[in-house]
């Protein structure tokens, strides 16, 4: 005998139901749990001091300067050649061999696991070009990382623009250079938008790469060219040679409040953008 | 008799597919001209011609030449920008700029560099009036197109071709999109404006061309089979394929 449509309708929703809320839960417990064990160790102190004797007291102010630093900067790097990429690939050239081949360089890119760019910016940046152990280093290999992202998410973003906006920008005499510029990118912007924000959040909580080319150093960066210690990194450390687990706790949890903070105020900046007027 | 646009021999390919074979038309300064016949006949393309946007289509070769005011408008890239801010089109949907209301209109002059400051607001707001869109926006300047009325934003694709001041002004079905009373309000919009401008309607409502143009085409398979006084061609016309085609025959 056949269920009857309505059971099958009722069983269907409660399965939905019941993994959409096993996803969620699961997620909700990871960052519960870390924030429960983290947070309470979370100073003012911990914020704005120095770790002391290895990351066992004081706190992770170096950690939080250069994870800004290494991340800021790669998408700084990434961002305007990635994006530049895109408006190559949608804008000014017709579909072809160099389009694929650009195209299959980039989702190639975006397979290859971390621990290889750390070891391609270990090699090339860090020895070849000299940079050492630096945020330069660091930066660099994640910009090369994350481009893929940008170059697809600025891609998809471009083409959904509608046809119709470049027809009406060519029709009333504007350059190719003023369509981009003034029509495509400002509509296109939520989408490119959303591909570098997943870049940050990915340089933020990346660790094999940044370990093998921004170094450990504790101490506070003063230039560019220093070792610096990711948040991330210091995080693996402290749990993984058994220094602290409090302090370990602790920085996954400022770690996780500033992805947060990163992906909040970059959905805030998006909905005002998207918002158009002047 | 003088001529604002005129054709000579005009023919246009897509790869091998002859989308316009020999059109010989001569389109009168401030009046409307209408172009009919059923759908794929190359009255679109025909009118996409005149401000060369087909050339944005890969694969599109062009023969003959078409004349703006007497001289040639196929010369090359240089005078492209040019040629689009004299001849400028309102298309079938319509598709104002995810922007505001004034940035829509602005785009024009911005792009061509014509005003600044309050130059700039003064062309808006004349650009709003030539269209009688003024009353009804002037304190929503800052609202985004995309929230009006489909009148109202077809009424605003053409205010913001209105701030280029153009000369001749090219319209692909500006009404599809749009309901009888909108229709009846943008036909009596592109009566005030053919004082003014050079007027292309490209249409395969009939009774649109009848009601609104002082002469009309008829085109089929790529020919300009007629061309005439739109009342001669709606009454009186000379070719059996354009009276089959105006009586209802088909298309």
């Amino acid at each position: 005998m056949r269920a009857s449509p309505r059971l099958t309708q009722a069983a269907s929703l409660g399965l939905m139901w019941g993994l959409a809320a096993a996803t969620i839960g699961v997620l909700a417990f990871i960052i519960i749990y870390i924030l429960a064990h983290g947070l309470p160790h979370v100073t003012w102190g911990f914020l704005t001091e120095s770790p002391r004797s290895m990351g066992r007291e004081g706190g992770v102010l170096p950690m939080i300067v250069g994870t800004a630093w290494v991340a800021g900067l790669a998408v700084v790097i990434a961002a305007p050649v990635g994006v530049a990429t895109a408006i190559y690939l949608t804008e000014y050239t017709r579909e072809g061999r160099l389009t694929a081949v650009i195209r299959f360089g980039a989702d190639c890119l975006a397979g290859i696991p971390s621990i290889i760019f750390g070891l391609f910016g270990f090699v090339f940046f860090v020895i070849t070009l000299g940079m050492g152990l630096s945020i330069v280093s660091g930066a660099l290999t994640l910009a090369v990382m994350v481009l893929p992202t940008i170059i697809r998410t600025s891609e998809e973003a471009i083409r959904a623009v509608p046809q119709a906006y470049r027809d009406v920008s060519f029709g009333l005499g504007s350059t190719r250079w003023q369509m981009v510029t003034q029509v495509v990118l400002r509509s296109a912007l939520p989408g490119i938008g959303t591909g570098i924000v997943l870049s940050i959040g990915r340089s933020i909580s990346e660790t094999a790469a940044v370990m093998l080319t921004a170094g450990s150093a504790l101490g506070l960066p003063r230039t560019a060219f220093d070792s610096s210690r990711t948040l991330a990194l210091h995080f693996y450390t402290l749990s993984r040679e058994g220094i602290s687990m409090p302090n370990a706790y602790a920085t996954a949890s400022v770690l996780i409040l500033a992805i947060l903070a990163v992906n909040l105020s970059a959905y805030w900046l998006m909905r005002r953008l998207a918002a158009g007027g002047r | 008799m003088e001529y604002k646009l005129r054709t000579e021999n005009l023919g246009l390919h897509y790869g091998d597919f002859c989308a316009l074979k020999d059109v010989n038309i001569s389109i009168r300064p401030q009046a409307i001209t209408a172009i009919i016949g059923p759908s794929g006949c190359g009255k679109s393309t025909l009118l996409r011609c005149f401000n060369r946007m087909n050339e944005l289509i890969a694969g599109v070769r062009t023969s003959g030449r078409i004349l703006l005011d007497g001289r040639a408008v196929h010369d090359g890239a240089a005078g492209l920008t040019q040629l689009r801010k004299r001849v400028g089109m309102v298309f079938q949907r319509p598709n104002p700029f995810p922007l505001s209301v004034f940035d829509n209109v602005a785009y024009g002059p911005r792009v061509h560099g014509m005003h600044k400051g309050a130059d700039l607001e003064a062309a808006v707001e004349k650009a709003l009036r030539a269209t009688a869109l003024w009353d009804a926006l002037k304190d929503k300047l800052r609202a985004p197109a995309l929230g009006l009325p489909a009148e109202q934003q077809q009424r605003l694709c053409i205010s913001r071709l209105a701030a280029v001041e153009p000369e001749v002004l090219l319209m692909d079905e500006p009404c599809s999109a749009l309901d009888p009373i909108a229709t009846e309000h943008i036909e009596e919009l592109m009566r005030e404006l053919a004082r003014r401008y050079t007027i292309v309607i490209v249409t395969h409502n009939m009774q649109q061309a009848a009601r609104v143009s002082s002469e009309t085409g008829f085109m089929l398979l790529g020919e300009l089979v007629e061309f005439g006084l739109t009342t001669a061609i709606f009454k009186n016309p000379s070719d059996k394929r354009t009276e089959d085609y105006v009586t209802g025959r088909y298309g």
